[in-house]
């Protein structure tokens, strides 16, 4: 204890020093706004490194369910192609190539970011205005919708997540095509939405399956997720029930964004019409 | 000994009034930067203690810090250049000369120690300054010529003020 003593008297100015210097580098950082981001942003770099490392390792992880979900899309698909249907009339055959023109275009991108702890959730997928990728178009997943783009780089890409308090899409109950919109549930929980706005004669039954309305973005017929709860708190003149979404944000790879081939025409003919009103 | 307090009181606010209002507007091609206030810290006194000396430092830099709006930043710079100066001191000075010689000014230690003196301990000082201001590597070439830059600036007026209150006395 003595030497100790006699070891800090003697070197009582490098003691000395490291007490001040210590306590104003920490009101250094602690009050100046710039050297603290760019002491938090190092340690960003640092984490963001290590993020990066760890999602390779999940890619890997996750390869099984990544399979599964590949091999039910290619069942899906493979059902809709033409040589699953029986073909009755000959001439409906004929006049397919000449009549249809695409409406709907898939393009595929991975989910580079992604977050669904907070308020406003955005996804960042890894195709840019160089995939012809654009502002407002919709995206999806094989298990339902995910989004809207709002920002395109040239490789990048930014996506309104679904699961935003500022996310509004056109659907309808499955059954009885009666038209609503939904949106995040108040509660920030990243399963459940709510589908508002349906008319009260919709009678609309637990468990229903809920789709998109195919009035903007989406095509007819991509699934939300199913209703879970009739009466949520709320509502009003019209009818409002809680739906559980069909994809599971948390775990979203792989999205396809959808290229609405007329979406300008129909957005520049619906403003006509307003402004004919 | 009241005296030599009166005295450092009054150059610790001259300092600080010539720093804050003058010196504060001044800058050379955005690269020179006086800091004159520093002299407040060279100019203690040898027998000093240092249990007051790093508070002083620590002081003077805070004081400077309030008029700059960056705490904590000119208060780092300084506690260093306190350091520098007990470990200048230590290596360059007898300590049996410290009756003789109370202060390290520019009339009482001669020039080419004065010179070194403020030469080495502005280096440090602002090196340290500009560095941790500018919190980033990547331009160090010119926080470097900006340290070298104003260390001259610093150093030319630190001269000044020394031959302003130079008055003759033999050392004995």
């Amino acid at each position: 204890m003595r030497n100790l003593l006699i070891f800090i008297t003697k070197y009582n100015a490098f003691f000395l020093f490291l007490i001040f210097e210590i306590s104003s580098i920490i009101i250094y950082v602690k009050y100046n706004s710039f050297q603290k981001a760019s002491v938090i942003n190092s340690a960003n770099e640092v984490t963001g490194r290590l993020y990066t490392q760890i999602n390779g390792l999940y890619d890997y992880l996750s390869l099984k369910e990544v399979n599964d979900s590949l091999a039910r899309e290619n069942a899906r698909l493979r059902n809709q192609q033409k040589s699953s249907f029986y073909i009755d009339t000959v001439a409906k055959h004929k006049i397919t190539d000449t009549i249809y023109k695409t409406q709907y275009e898939y393009i595929d991108a991975k989910v580079i970011n992604n977050s669904t702890n907070h308020s406003y959730n955005y996804i960042t997928i890894n195709r840019g205005s160089k995939d012809g990728i654009a502002v407002g178009m919709g995206v999806i997943s094989g298990a339902g919708i995910v989004g809207k783009v709002v920002n395109v780089t040239e490789h990048l890409a930014n996506v309104q997540s679904l699961l935003n308090k500022d996310s509004r899409f056109s659907v309808m109950l499955a059954k009885n095509r009666e038209i609503g919109y939904i949106r995040w549930g108040d509660d920030l929980d990243p399963t459940k939405g709510l589908l508002m706005d349906v008319t009260n004669n919709a009678q609309p039954k637990l468990g229903e399956l809920v789709v998109t309305s195919g009035y903007s973005l989406f095509p007819t017929g991509i699934p939300v997720g199913r209703v879970t709860n009739l009466h949520p708190k709320g509502g009003g003149i019209s009818l409002n029930m809680e739906v559980t979404f069909s994809v599971d944000f948390s775990k979203l790879q792989y999205v396809d964004v959808v290229d609405y081939k007329f979406a300008k025409e129909q957005t520049g003919l619906e403003a006509q019409q307003k402004k004919d009103d | 000994m009241i005296r030599t307090i009166i005295i450092n009181v009054l150059r610790f606010i001259v300092l600080v009034f010539i720093q804050v209002f003058l010196l504060k507007n001044i800058t050379l091609y955005n690269l020179s930067t006086p800091y004159l206030y520093i002299l407040f810290i060279l100019l203690l006194p040898f027998e000093t203690p240092n249990i007051l000396l790093f508070p002083l430092a620590f002081l003077m830099g805070l004081t400077i810090d309030a008029f700059y709006d960056t705490p904590g930043l000119h208060a780092a710079a300084c506690v260093i250049l306190a350091l520098v100066r007990v470990m200048f001191i230590n290596i360059t000075v007898q300590k049996e000369g410290f009756d003789n010689e109370p202060e390290p000014t520019l009339s009482i230690m001669g020039f080419r120690w004065f010179f070194t003196y403020i030469v080495v301990l502005t280096l440090f000082h602002h090196f340290f300054l500009f560095n941790l201001e500018v919190f980033n590597l990547s331009d160090i070439q010119f926080t470097l010529s900006r340290v070298v830059l104003s260390t001259l600036f610093t150093v030319f007026l630190i001269l000044i003020s020394g031959l302003l209150f130079y008055r003759r006395k033999e050392r004995k």
